[in-house]
């Protein structure tokens, strides 16, 4: 059952991939970089219940960081031109 | 059934990164680089978790898709969007050609995945997967190798993510600009 919902999170990625691909403009690539992030989260946390190995949510926790701040990144790149 | 969905998992998900990595490279525009880049450091950090080496999938993740994305971006703040056609793209094919060629001929002496008898297997893998639980106590064979056996790599890879930590302290407590626009 859990491999059946993994399966469904990869199909999910896939579509998400081909929307970060063919993407019409930059911010929709953006925003289908971070639902990217999103998935993979929830990929983690199926993992870390299906191998029954739970300090992968911990794992899980990091890649939301991660996440949100490589997007805060892109905000602010387009935003202010600068990083700093 | 599990076993047959659990190879369809690993090759969809192989699948992707090679999706992602091909279209890394083939578009021109080189934000759309940046992002997919991260998308297939995501990917490749979820194969080294069902690979387990969980330690492995959290630096590749703080690395590929953080520090990275932030390196690229300062690059790209200096150099522009859009790639140039290359005035030369004979060359840069006969090199990547060679190069290719040469790793393809090295995976024909590799051992087959996951083969008992490798080299690998038989030198000091069996003391680590019989011995290590007894010596550190944890009970992942790849974290206790990371954290305790080679500690000092380890130390190496924390002062990498250390910098990863303090470009995030850049990127959210930056310096306030002094003209409001």
């Amino acid at each position: 059952m859990i491999y059946f919902a993994c399966i469904v999170v990869l199909v999910a990625m896939a579509a998400t991939l081909s929307r970060c691909i063919y993407a019409r403009t930059t911010y929709d690539r953006i925003l289908a970089g971070n639902v990217f992030g999103t998935e993979t989260v929830i990929l983690v946390a199926l993992l870390a219940h299906l191998h029954a190995e739970y300090y992968l949510l911990d794992v899980a926790m990091v890649y939301a960081l991660i996440n949100f701040v490589s997007t805060i990144a892109y905000m602010r790149f387009f935003k202010h031109k600068s990083l700093g | 059934m599990e076993i047959l969905m659990s190879k369809m998992f690993d090759v969809g998900l192989l699948t992707l990164l090679m999706v992602a990595a091909l279209a890394a490279v083939l578009t021109r525009n080189l934000l759309t680089s940046t992002i997919i880049l991260s998308v297939y450091s995501l990917l490749m950090a979820s194969m080294y978790l069902v690979l387990g080496a969980p330690d492995v999938a959290m630096t590749e993740a703080a690395v590929g898709a953080g520090i990275s994305t932030f390196l690229l971006l300062a690059v790209l703040l200096l150099t522009g969007i859009e790639e140039k056609p290359s005035p030369h793209p004979i060359l840069p094919l006969f090199v990547i050609g060679i190069t290719a060629a040469g790793l393809i001929y090295a995976t024909l002496g590799m051992p087959a995945f996951g083969d008992a008898n490798s080299p690998a297997s038989q030198h000091v893998s069996p003391y680590f997967i019989t011995e290590s639980m007894n010596d550190i106590g944890i009970p992942n064979v790849v974290t206790s190798i990371l954290a305790s056996y080679r500690g000092f790599d380890t130390l190496g890879e924390v002062f990498v993510v250390f910098t990863a930590g303090i470009s995030v302290l850049m990127l959210l407590g930056g310096k306030k600009e002094k003209q409001p626009k």
